[in-house]
């Protein structure tokens, strides 16, 4: 069954389309990149499947069934923005991640925060940009969930620990689960990617592997995105 | 030894390339055990996937092997090791030429050229 499956689905704020028909469907194991310019519905996708937003027309499928509770149990969202209380420290919100998911595994996301040094004592207030962008990808990370939603996770950090957030998807993800990952940072995620799906103007463009596009087109994904959204 | 992609190939191919080197190289040992595909795919900051792909085609040359349960091990065939070489040679030889060819040398000036090369280097 596809892990995450959309047909003709249609999100409109007032008389603009945020998604104008997209169809498409995600298997189990799969890492993908959702890459598109600024606006081009990516977040939007991303809250519907988290049923965060419903949908005007169409419909949006998680495992077969459209999101609701059943279906937030087998998704880890991470939001673009921090949504996490910021007045918690560390440890609160792994207390908190693990009285609210039971596939919450603590011992996991111990030695992630250990290995980047961050201590659980430190409130989330307190914390750099790069830092409160880390603790939020290793609590989503430390989930066993089925389906990842990783909503720029990169944005805002530096090279370095791009690298680590990216190994840590890698290592942590459980290979029935597929991860979608928003991102117009693509040359970053690029090798780590199965496959993409390019968003453009609320609609899906492109549906390819990584390594598809670099064997026919000679090209990398990167290459290929500057190419077809030139401005 | 640090990974790194070019971005006008596959990825995987590229993987192979990667490997093979260090299989030829000796950093690699025969007969070495393998990390797991999850570990070298995080290691090279690739997609697990990709590595299995890049693991099962040098399965297929005979370059590694698997033991069900003790894991990937690479070759401890010394000829095929020894082969592998000698194509990578020949690889390397067959893009100097076509460069050479480029900039108009002749197989007499290359081999002329080559002969000095070689004198200065000792």
């Amino acid at each position: 069954m596809n892990i995450l499956e959309c047909n003709g689905l249609v999100k409109r704020y007032g008389p603009t389309a945020a998604l104008a028909g997209v169809t498409f469907a995600i298997q189990p194991g799969r890492i993908v990149g959702l890459l598109g310019p600024n606006g081009s519905g990516k977040t939007t996708l991303i809250k519907l499947a988290n049923g965060l937003l419903t949908p005007t027309a169409g419909e949006i499928l998680v495992n077969g069934l459209p999101p609701g509770r059943e279906s937030h149990g087998l998704v880890s969202y991470l939001p673009e923005r921090t949504s996490l209380p910021l007045w918690m420290t560390v440890g609160q919100l792994q207390d908190f991640y693990e009285d609210f998911y039971p596939d919450f595994q603590r011992q996991q996301s111990q030695e992630m925060l250990d290995r980047l040094e961050l201590g659980t004592k430190q409130k989330l207030k307190h914390l750099s940009k790069g830092n409160r962008e880390k603790v939020q990808l290793i609590l989503a990370m430390s989930r066993q969930a089925q389906l990842y939603l990783l909503d720029e996770p990169i944005g805002g950090v530096d090279p370095a620990a791009r690298d680590y957030i990216l190994d840590t998807i890698i290592r942590n993800y459980n290979p029935e689960a597929s991860v979608i990952i928003s991102t117009h940072l693509i040359a970053d995620v690029e090798t780590v990617l199965d496959e993409v799906l390019f968003i453009n103007q609320g609609q899906i463009t492109l549906q390819s592997s990584v390594d598809q596009i670099r064997e026919e087109k000679g090209m990398s994904v990167d290459a290929l995105f500057r190419e077809v959204y030139r401005c | 030894m640090p990974w790194e992609f070019r971005s006008d190939a596959p990825i995987y191919t590229q993987l192979i390339d990667q490997l093979q080197r260090r299989i030829v190289t000796g950093v690699l040992l025969p007969g070495e055990r393998l990390p797991s595909v999850r570990d070298l795919a995080g290691e090279a900051g690739v997609n697990p996937n990709t590595m299995q792909r890049a693991m099962t085609e040098m399965e297929r040359q005979g370059l590694v092997y698997s033991q069900r349960t003790a894991g990937r091990f690479v070759t401890e065939d010394a000829g095929r090791i020894k082969t592998l070489r000698e194509d990578m040679a020949r690889e390397q030889i067959r893009g100097f030429l076509s460069g050479m060819a480029q900039l108009g040398f002749s197989r007499e000036e290359i081999t002329a050229l080559i002969q000095t090369e070689g004198e200065n280097d000792t």
